[in-house]
């Protein structure tokens, strides 16, 4: 099996492409400001063009945008350029007022005050599909896609190719999916329903939506948030070929070293306004420190671990799913008191279904879980809640949280039957508001009252409310599932802390993330799967290509033979499977 | 290197790929549970016991053609303890090989519950026909019958179809069906002329439609109690309205001329098929018309899918463009014209006056077949036929005097709508969205 790493410059045809852009068919879209056909002059490093690239660019402006929703002043005066054939990052906690701004440019939102200009030239948009028209794309945060549809059925939508009388033309759609499928190498089946497609490819769809109406310029809300370290790496490429085919992008996100790695221009939101603008060549602590408002560390001061006695074991804990598969296969660790083990993978390799089985949540188990020598499996999830289990989900909003109760409620969840909160059968509001006060304070949660709905939150404030709740009684066992997805970095820093406090007071932690910064950072031990068994255990110090290898199956003893195929030829590589022909029917 | 999606992770050596793919299968695969393996052997036992081991052993008699045709076919002759042992063997062999795949992880294949209703019932007809006074009836009459008493239910499912389909539940089904049979009456009888009452039922269950909408849509009432409201509301003005204005003078208000039936000659005199599908009146004849129109429309054509897309995610609709809430209400209004007609069957084709309550709660099964029918307009069509079939069985086993009393036999098409809906549907997945208002922003 041959894999040739495909480098941005070097896929067949790049000169068809090019052609491809000027002359082919172009959908009668109403376009308010005129175009300009420029030369490229950039070359991306590490190959040269034959041909110079014609495309057609935009230059985007936004003056002066601001954004009312009610008494809150959500985008202060924003001014933002974004020039032609350039990653433009926007970089901000959440919270800050991106997604608003974006939502006011792609037509959403209709501004308070302020004015887009494309060209130099100004436009408004009432709906989504005057800015499509205008030439802008976006992938929002959360997919705009049907569940339920094809590929294909989600890319024609709104924009249906048709035969007579109003039926549907999937072919049309079909061949221009395959068409930028092959000009990117996404790789992406017209006909595979939606729904089955793993997050990255369904990323993937929704730039594929924005290309086949020819965006120009594509706002990335966020897109990283969903994705796998490796998943990121893919996207990151994508955006580097999109810059390089006269695509503008504005860029969202958080995520230091992402922005670093491909934006031209950042410029950085704190509180709905532009606090300025930053080059990628900055150090992280300065953006961070720019975004956050003061200074961050972004190294976590750890002490080393002093593990004491093994109180948590788990042994041959297999759990079978409804289908019959083994998702969790033989697993047997041991976390001490006082230690962090932290579970490595790629997302879907049973970390789910382990943390699930602990906590009484998976149907068909067996094997062992003991904690102080007391069986937990076969338990109920109250009884070993009651065993001093601490347990912070994965998805926070759907697991963690009841949205519409308030924030003193939620942070009641586990213990609103017990004293103090509970006497007899009333519950004692006043001290339910007591501890909330205490709670809010302690761990910094941003929200307008206690009585506030969860819902209403940010990402971040959520997190900190579920890990509020959950570290504050006494634990024997705590276990956190993605602690900081879709946290910002301020908050990510304050989480990190807690963790290594609980650590420190001698309580055995577990902690499952699929970002391996993160499972670097915090680790004394890491333990990484695979397909539902244990790849191995490891000390904290493992390397990151080390770590890669085993998150794709191989034992550490046998990385001296495995090929050099690993994280690092990832990096540059978008896709192996057609490099010759580029046909993958 | 295979052409998956998940290949296409770069930089993961070779033991990758195929795991991924099995895990995506993984996790789009339904649960495997014991319910229809078990539900499906208690009816072979049943059928057994019943239908076989104590099934009188005497002929019954199925008869094939009718006058009518030009040529007649012998009627089939069954005994029906021999017949009714032999179909619950074959029912329980079917019921076994259900266990056989539960046991090995698998799902029951959907032709496999299909080959068991239809043997089940082949099983209780044989038992009912064989045990009754006189052990003979029209099996052609019996299907035709069928297709007359569903031609409501299937208007009245093809209403839900478009409404559900686009993100509103239609529980109004029932007061749609209602309007359309008295403004078809009331306007027939006054014009004398039924086309132009056809054509007032489908405005009458449009505008039923149009406060559905209205509320549900613009002014975000729950969409459950705005269509039960409606169905009181229709009930009670018509009746209203009965009393007061028909009653009072029923030869100018309530004797709407009807429609007859239309027959394609020769084809009509095709046994069975010939009066199902060529002598039906204009009513049927729309009736297959409309079916498979919904279903083209809804599939094939940039409306349909616009209104899939409103159904199952409105906020991607609204970021593509489309007009979530025009789509919504115009929809509706469309559901609600198609009962209309529905209901115009009632007092132009089946009966040719307008009385209180006509449509009979009919609307619900029309719901009903909806859901069983899991959304679509080819399974509703064949959901409501399911239906009448019952309704029809019920009447007729009735007539020639069976052994169970009449009482249960009236149970019967509603037993049927439990049975299917709760039982064997399974878990069938509605539009995401339908039930959910939509609000920008």
């Amino acid at each position: 099996m041959k894999r040739h790493p495909r480098l941005v410059t070097d896929w067949p045809g790049g000169g068809a492409f090019c052609w491809l852009h000027l002359t082919g068919p172009q959908p009668a879209c109403p376009r308010a400001a005129p175009t300009r056909l420029v030369l490229q002059p950039h070359i991306p490093s590490g190959g040269s063009l034959d041909a110079s690239r014609l495309v057609r660019v935009l230059k985007l402006e936004l003056r002066g945008i601001t954004k009312r929703f009610g008494s809150l002043l959500a985008n202060d005066h924003i001014d933002l350029v974004v020039e032609p054939g350039q990653i433009h990052c926007l970089l901000g906690e959440n919270g800050a007022g991106k997604s608003t701004l974006m939502n006011v440019l792609y037509g959403l939102y209709e501004p308070s005050e302020g004015e887009i200009l494309i060209d130099d030239k100004p436009v408004s948009f009432r709906g989504p599909g005057d800015a499509m028209a205008a030439g802008i794309g976006m992938v929002h945060q959360h997919f705009m896609l049907v569940p339920v549809f094809t590929v294909a059925e989600n890319v024609a939508l709104g924009a249906e190719p048709t035969k007579a009388a109003g039926f549907l033309d999937l072919d049309a759609t079909r061949s221009r999916i395959k068409e930028i499928s092959d000009q990117y190498g996404f790789d992406v089946d017209p006909d595979a329903l939606v729904e089955n497609l793993p997050v990255g490819v369904q990323q993937r769809v929704e730039i594929i939506k924005a290309l086949v109406r020819n965006a120009n310029v594509l706002i990335l809300d966020e897109p990283t948030a969903v994705l796998t370290p490796q998943e990121t790496d893919e996207l990151l490429d994508i955006m580097r070929q999109l810059k390089a085919s006269g695509t503008s992008i504005v860029f969202i996100s958080h995520k230091l070293r992402e922005v670093k790695e491909v934006s031209d221009t950042i410029t950085v939101i704190r509180r709905g306004k532009v606090v300025g603008t930053a080059d990628p060549a900055a150090s992280t602590t300065d953006l961070a420190s720019m975004m956050v408002g003061r200074a961050v560390s972004l190294v976590l001061d750890k002490e080393p671990a002093r593990p004491q006695e093994k109180t948590f074991e788990v042994r041959d804990l297999t759990v079978i799913a409804p289908n019959g598969q083994h998702v969790v296969d033989g697993l047997s660790f041991d976390i001490s008191r006082g230690e962090i083990l932290a579970v490595a993978g790629v997302q879907g390799n049973g970390q789910t279904e382990l943390t699930e089985a602990i906590l009484g949540l998976q149907e068909r188990v067996s094997g062992s879980v003991r904690l102080d020598g007391k069986e937990l499996l076969g338990r109920s999830v109250k009884e070993v809640l009651d065993a001093g289990v601490g347990f912070v989900p994965e998805d926070r909003k759907v697991d963690g949280l009841v949205g519409t109760f308030s924030v003193a409620e939620n942070l009641v969840l586990d213990l609103y039957d017990k004293p103090p909160f509970a006497k007899g059968i009333s519950m004692s509001p006043a001290k339910i508001m007591e501890n909330a006060r205490a709670r809010i304070g302690e761990f910094d949660v941003r929200t307008p009252s206690a009585a506030a709905a969860a819902g209403t939150l940010s990402g971040g404030n959520q997190q900190k409310l579920v890990m509020a709740r959950e570290l504050s009684r006494p634990l024997r066992l705590f276990i956190a599932s993605q602690p900081t997805r879709g946290v910002d970095v301020g908050s990510i820093e304050f989480l990190h802390r807690r963790i290594v406090a609980e650590r420190d007071q001698g309580t055995p932690v577990m902690i499952v993330s699929t970002e391996l910064d993160e499972v670097m950072e915090l680790a004394d031990r890491i333990a990484v799967l695979y397909k539902g068994k244990l790849v191995g255990v490891v000390p904290a110090g493992t390397s990151r290509d080390a770590l890669g290898l085993m998150m794709a199956g191989i034992p550490p003893e046998e990385h001296s033979h495995a090929p050099q195929a690993g994280l690092s030829a990832g990096r540059t590589t978008i896709n192996t499977s057609d490099a010759e022909g580029g046909d993958h029917a | 290197m295979s052409t998956t999606v998940s290949s296409s992770r770069p930089g993961k050596p070779q033991p990758g790929a195929n795991g991924t793919d099995t895990r995506a299968a993984a996790v789009s695969a339904k649960p495997v549970t014991w319910k229809t393996p078990l539900l499906l052997t208690a009816f072979g036992l049943v059928a057994l016991v019943f239908f076989g081991l104590l099934a009188p052993s005497r002929t019954a008699s199925f008869g094939i053609s009718t006058g009518s045709d030009f040529f007649q076919l012998p009627a089939l002759e069954v005994n029906a303890f021999a017949g009714g042992l032999v179909l619950s063997i074959l029912l329980l062999g079917l019921a076994a090989y259900a266990v056989f795949l539960r046991t090995r992880d698998r799902q029951v294949p959907g032709w496999l519950t299909v080959a068991f209703i239809v043997l089940f019932t082949a099983a209780f007809l044989i038992w009912v026909v064989g045990g009754a006074r006189t052990p003979s009836i029209s099996l052609a009459g019996l299907i035709a019958g069928s297709v007359t008493l569903a031609v409501p239910l299937v208007f009245g499912s093809l209403s839900g179809v478009l409404c559900e389909r686009v993100g509103v539940v239609n529980i109004a089904i029932e007061g749609q069906l209602l309007g359309g049979a008295f403004t078809a009456a009331i306007v027939a009888s006054v014009t004398q002329n039924p086309l132009i009452g056809l054509l007032a039922a489908a405005v009458a269950g449009a505008v039923v439609s149009m406060v559905l909408a209205l509320f549900s849509i613009k002014y975000l009432v729950n969409q459950i109690i705005v269509g039960v409201v409606l169905n009181v509301l229709v009930s009670g003005v018509t009746g209203f309205l009965f009393s007061t204005v028909m009653q009072e003078d029923s030869d100018r208000f309530n004797s709407p001329p009807g429609l007859d039936a239309i027959e394609i000659p020769v084809l009509s005199s095709i046994p069975i098929i010939g009066p199902i599908l060529f002598r039906q009146s204009l009513v049927g004849y729309l009736m297959y018309i409309a079916v498979l129109v919904v279903w083209v429309g809804l599939f094939k054509t940039r409306w349909g899918l616009r209104v899939r897309a409103v159904g199952e995610h409105p906020q991607a609709a609204d970021t593509l463009g489309i007009n979530v809430n025009a789509t919504r209400f115009w929809n509706v209004t469309l559901g609600g014209a198609v009962a209309g007609i529905g209901g115009s069957f009632f007092t132009l084709v089946a009966i040719d006056s307008f009385t209180k309550e006509i449509s009979g709660g009919r609307g619900f099964i029309a719901l009903a077949a909806l859901i069983f029918g899991r959304w679509n307009p080819f399974g509703a069509f064949f959901a409501a036929l399911l239906f009448g079939f019952a309704d029809n069985l019920q009447s007729i086993v009735t007539i020639i005097g069976t052994p169970v009393p009449s009482q249960f036999m009236a149970m019967l098409p509603y037993l049927v709508t439990v049975l299917a809906v709760a039982g064997l549907v399974g878990k069938s997945r509605g539009p995401a969205a339908s039930g959910i208002p939509y609000v920008k922003g």
